[in-house]
């Protein structure tokens, strides 16, 4: 994490919040920022939860049971999308701070190209992936509550 | 430096927890479609389906390595975003020694649960 050298960050959390008129992989950060934190909350309850195992199948049928059916099996759907989506993107973020998928350097002639061109098709490519797990994961959640 | 390397860290976290994750969600989430470590009919988080994994030492194993990757991946991330806000140094320094004994807390407490769950499958 780099300090803001005495720059104040003036937009705050609005500034991590609203995309502006900025493009696609602009909104996408909002949406990994979104769904690491979601995650993050998951999964710290999810660590306590869990625990129950280690003292017997009483304590885990109590423990599942006070977590289970309505509200939780939508937000345990949100949490697999937030996963699916996460995870996609995630590995656009490595490919594109490893420096693939951006293009080469090119010399700034008019009209001018950015890197967003040529990034764009591995944002949508991740969209799409992310889309296929989330249809796979839908199936089977519904596929468990018609059982 | 140090946050360079830490953040070098936080992306191999990434890659690690995709792997396991990734399986850990197959397993649970895509029971259905692959029906991956659920003996018969069980559901993945039926008693049965449990004992059957934590019996396995693999589990036990990816268990910890998820929860140390996901602990230090997810509790970093979020130090960069309160960071981002420029909070001052007094507040920094806290939100460190929260966040590292927190995590580590964590860590401890959930490692044990692993361990002992897969003492206790074993001697059942
Ligand atoms: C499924 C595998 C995952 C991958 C591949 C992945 C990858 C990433 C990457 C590449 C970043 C951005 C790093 C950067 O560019 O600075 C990131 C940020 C983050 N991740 Fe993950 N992640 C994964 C799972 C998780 C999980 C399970 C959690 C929660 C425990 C989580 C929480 C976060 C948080 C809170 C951030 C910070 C977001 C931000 O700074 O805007 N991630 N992740």
């Amino acid at each position: 994490m780099l300090d803001n050298k005495g720059h104040p960050n003036r937009l705050g959390v609005w500034g991590w919040l609203g995309g502006g008129t900025w493009g696609l992989e602009r909104y996408l950060y909002t949406l990994h920022r979104l769904t690491g934190l979601g995650l993050l909350l998951y999964f710290l309850l999810h660590i306590v939860v869990t625990s129950a195992r280690a003292f017997g199948p009483e304590a885990w049928a109590a423990s599942m049971g006070r977590v289970s059916g309505g509200v939780f099996v939508l937000g345990e759907f949100l949490v697999f999308a937030a996963f699916a989506f996460h995870a996609s993107n995630g590995v656009r973020l490595i490919l594109v701070e490893l420096g693939f998928a951006i293009g080469n350097p090119i010399e700034p002639i008019y009209p001018y190209r950015t890197s967003v061109h040529e990034q764009r098709p591995l944002a949508l490519g991740i969209l799409v992936l992310a889309g296929l797990v989330l249809a796979a994961g839908g199936y089977n959640f519904l596929a468990h509550l018609s059982h | 430096m140090r946050d360079q390397r830490l953040w070098t860290w936080h992306v191999l976290a990434g890659l690690v927890i995709l792997v396991f994750l990734g399986l850990h969600m197959t397993i649970m989430h895509l029971d259905i479609i692959f029906g991956f470590f659920n003996p018969g009919d069980a559901k993945p988080i039926d008693w049965v389906s449990v004992v059957g994994r934590a019996r396995m030492g693999f589990f036990t194993v990816s268990y910890v390595v998820l929860l140390g990757a996901a602990l230090f991946h997810g509790l970093y991330g979020l130090r960069n975003i309160l960071f981002e806000l420029g909070p001052a140094r007094g507040v920094k320094s806290a939100l460190n020694v929260v966040l590292t004994v927190g995590g580590v807390g964590l860590f401890v407490f959930g490692a044990w649960a692993a361990w002992t769950a897969g003492v206790l499958a074993r001697s059942l």
